[in-house]
């Protein structure tokens, strides 16, 4: 089992991290030749969305990612990742690989001053700590998504069928257990 | 500053990883710079190379200028104070700038104390030639570090140094035996804890990027392999015949840095680059501002 981590900026060493703890290898996503190598599982880290959303198209990663993943290949995104699968962004006419089914908000907790950090239940896992930065969240969603947690009553994780998408990072805390489960998913 | 709000200024400046932070002067450069694919602006009034030029005192840009680029772009924007003017630094959190470098290609307000950076909710980046100065700043309260460069001259030799600086001081304190670890603390002039983080795991506790004097895609990625984390580039875009092209073409560069066949690509056509002035030409050394 193999996983690939988009690499192409932002806070992708923390979710290999993640992998290092957990025992899975991976590979890194940083320009077209990197897609040639065997993978089962994607997973899009947190950064700049308008940074990524741009280079893995001009790198040439947008049809092979998207194909793998509407044919069902698991992928785990977090904070930018979420708003590169949301099928529509609220505040920002780009969308991206636009494969979930949600609209969500960009840094739609405000600016710095508004990122903050809390614990809080997670559909099918408990407790878990959340650090949201310059976060997004989920508005709306469409027939087929679940809800896995939410911020009063903003919604900030969703799963269809294999996207588990999530507005926090989970990466940077030292809980295992979201990447566990994604890791779970690849295996099935 | 309760600790959290520190954790989660380190954290911002994690998602800026292995991207470009560009100085911009007007909405409309901000807008070029987002579309280019910056991770973060820094609104100025004058870029380096022209505070350079002007000489006299150069202060914290107009509110009002640095609004008006909060407004044109999504991505995080940073605005610069000077060193030690903690009212400057005030005035730039009422406005909910997103990072505040207190820098030295600003007129130092201080010239004995930096600005205590634990008593505001904001991050602060800071400049360090060496990692003394890098541990001081942390101490004080910065989540970010930077070289120091030297701003305003498309020349990143001074650059190169601080980074090699900094990555051979380390390497040092990682093979150094626990005992040793009190004398380094105070010939560096910082607190022992920090040196423990350091000699434990060969890296500073906060993001570190290279600044100063990158004017070309292989000047970025050179500050990458030696090391950087991600890369401020000046003057070195908007004093550029294609300024566009250019930021483009440096994003692409710190993503792919080890990735020579492709910079030579990224490197074909991109007009002239800033002119430039050589290290041994200038008479005010930035850098030297700020220890």
């Amino acid at each position: 089992m193999r996983v690939a981590v988009l690499a192409v900026q932002g806070a992708f060493l923390e979710h290999e991290k993640m992998l290092d703890r957990l025992g899975v290898d991976y590979v890194e996503l940083r320009k077209k030749e990197d897609l040639k190598q065997s993978y089962n599982g994607i997973i899009l880290p947190g950064g700049e969305s308008t940074v990524q959303g741009k280079l893995i198209r001009e790198l040439g990663f947008y049809d092979t990612l998207k194909d793998q993943i509407q044919s069902g290949m698991p992928v785990l995104a977090t904070c930018a990742g979420l708003i590169l699968l949301a099928q529509k962004v609220e505040n920002d006419d780009r969308s991206h690989f636009a494969t979930l089914p949600v609209t969500v908000k960009r840094n739609a907790y405000g600016r710095q001053l508004g990122s903050f950090y809390k614990e809080d239940t997670f559909e099918g896992i408990g407790k878990i700590p959340m650090t949201f930065i310059r976060a997004p969240y989920i508005t709306d969603i469409k027939e087929g998504v679940t809800i896995l947690a939410r911020d009063k009553e903003f919604i900030t994780a969703v799963s269809y069928g294999n996207q588990l998408a999530m507005s926090f990072h989970p990466e940077l805390d030292e809980d295992t257990r979201i990447h566990q489960q994604f890791v779970e998913m690849v295996e099935k | 500053m309760e600790e959290n709000r520190y954790a989660l200024n380190k954290e911002l400046a994690q998602m800026l990883k292995g991207g470009v932070i560009m100085d911009v002067t007007t909405p409309e450069q901000a807008k070029i710079a987002e579309a280019a694919g910056a991770c973060a602006v820094m609104a100025l009034e004058r870029i380096p190379a022209d505070i350079r030029a002007a000489g006299g005192v150069s202060r914290m840009s107009d509110p009002k200028m640095i609004q008006g680029i909060q407004e044109a772009v999504s991505i995080p924007v940073m605005a610069k104070c000077r060193i030690g003017h903690f009212v400057e630094a005030q005035l730039l959190e009422a406005i909910e700038i997103d990072y505040i470098d207190e820098s030295e290609v600003l007129s130092p307000a201080d010239d004995v104390y930096h600005i205590d950076k634990t008593k505001f909710k904001v991050p602060f980046v800071c400049g360090a030639k060496d990692l003394g100065e890098a541990l001081r700043r942390i101490n004080e309260g910065a989540s970010m570090i930077r070289t120091k460069g030297e701003p305003g001259t498309g020349d990143v030799v001074q650059a190169v140094r601080h980074m090699r600086m900094m990555n051979s001081e380390i390497a040092k304190i990682k093979t150094m035996r626990e005992d040793e670890l009190f004398q380094e603390a105070k010939e560096l002039q910082v607190p022992y804890d920090l040196v423990v983080y350091v000699h434990e795991n060969g890296k500073l506790p906060v993001v570190n990027f290279a600044a100063g004097g990158v004017a070309t895609p292989a000047d970025a990625a050179l500050m990458m392999q030696l090391g950087a984390e991600g890369v401020f580039v000046g003057s070195g875009i908007f004093k550029s015949g294609n300024p566009e092209k250019r930021a483009n073409a440096i994003v692409k560069a710190v993503t792919n840095f080890t990735d020579a066949k492709m910079i030579a690509e990224l490197s074909k056509d991109l007009g002239e680059a800033m002119v430039g002035i050589n290290e041994q030409e200038i008479e005010l050394l930035m850098a030297e501002r700020g220890k």
